[in-house]
């Protein structure tokens, strides 16, 4: 429909030029009434937000169903973002009232308050075996830990130890879903989505390292 | 891997100053954050269909431009301009912003107004302007320099020029 862009006229910036740019309190103010209009007309199919913790920023996204993402800084919030619009919509917002109780509940799980999440959560990001596994992991208790193989067997197939790996490697909730807690037959901590530190960390907060 | 679109987040964060100076410049500053608002919304009703090689800010300023006429007519439809709603904040910045500039361009009329925010405010070269405004190149261009006369004029002293 549109041509490209021829370059730009020097005529243009004449007039215009002493324009300031638009100050921040505007840009804000805007943006908060997008986000209300955008939720009133039930457009916001993904809204986000970070938050500060104890194992870095983490990234919180949620669809209308529940919270569909948390990821750790060392997955690129940029390009997680930029996969939720792929993998789900690209009505996404910065909108972070939808997920003021995860962050709160987050909260008090780095304050040691908390021992499970009450939040609703979308597993739409996970498939087949992987979502069984998922969701099996919520039966694993705070301070408690299984094997990849233990997980395997719960899950219903003894002989997938490492899909069951990869679901947890690929787990979309870190943290509230959690894949922390499943550590190798011989002991040793295993890998981590986060990072092996992260792991550490989170079993160490719940007195089962 | 094809292209895919990007969060709607980027596009209000990349584009939103210039939709906003878009509708400013054809509005004036009390209407155009209702413009601004339904520009977004519509757009992101429709984002998801949109083919991800688009160019993202004509198509948003195509959107601003159709919401632009609807409230010009909505306006002359107005009782008397007593009208801004009270429990709108006063735009910090419209009174910092060049006043005499906007108010100078509200004296044009709608084509040349919009020829020259399109041109001059958005930097659309005429061919794409006359796309969006409909009529030819040349009327575009013509438009444009009408108005830019006039502001020269209306606005000239003490302006930047």
């Amino acid at each position: 429909m549109m041509t490209t862009h021829e370059p730009r006229e020097p005529e243009r910036s004449e007039l215009f030029v002493a324009l300031p740019a638009i100050d921040e309190a505007t840009t804000r103010r805007l943006h908060d009434r997008l986000v209300r209009e955008a939720q009133t007309a039930g457009l916001l199919d993904v809204a986000y937000r970070t938050i500060d913790s104890p194992v870095g920023p983490l990234l919180l996204a949620a669809t209308v169903k529940g919270l569909v993402r948390v990821a750790y800084r060392c997955e690129d919030h940029e390009r997680v973002l930029e996969s939720l619009a792929r993998d789900l919509s690209p009505r996404i917002l910065h909108a972070p009232a939808r997920l003021d109780t995860v962050a709160k509940e987050i909260d008090e799980y780095f304050a040691g308050l908390r021992h499970g999440f009450d939040v609703p959560v979308d597993f739409s990001l996970a498939r087949g075996f992987r979502r069984r596994v998922l969701t099996h992991l919520g039966t694993i208790s705070y301070g408690q830990t299984a094997s990849y193989a233990a997980v395997a067997v719960a899950a219903g197939n003894p002989k997938a130890v490492r899909a069951v790996g990869t679901a947890c490697a690929t787990n979309p909730l870190p943290v509230v879903v959690p894949c922390h807690r499943v550590v190798r037959s011989d002991g040793t901590i295993g890998e981590y989505v986060g990072g092996v530190d992260a792991k550490r960390a989170l079993l160490t907060l719940e007195g089962a390292a | 891997m094809s292209a895919t679109l990007l969060p709607f987040e980027e596009i209000v964060t990349t584009h939103g100053p210039t939709v906003l100076r878009v509708c400013r410049a054809i509005l004036g500053p009390m209407d155009a954050d209702d413009a601004w608002s339904e520009t977004f919304l519509a757009a992101l009703r429709a984002y998801p269909t949109l083919r991800p090689d688009t160019n993202v800010e004509a198509w948003l300023v195509t959107i601003a431009h159709r919401k632009a006429i609807d409230q010009t007519r909505a306006r002359a439809r107005r009782p008397i301009a007593v009208d801004h709603l009270p429990e709108r904040p006063a735009p910090s910045e419209a009174s910092r912003w060049d006043g005499d500039l906007w108010a100078a361009m509200q004296a044009l009329p709608f084509k040349q107004r919009v020829a020259v925010t399109y041109h001059y405010v958005v930097g659309m070269p005429y061919a794409d302007v006359a796309t969006l405004t409909g009529g030819s190149e040349d009327a575009a261009r013509r438009a444009a320099a009408d108005g830019i006369a006039t502001l020269r004029k209306t606005y000239g002293e003490g302006g930047p020029r």
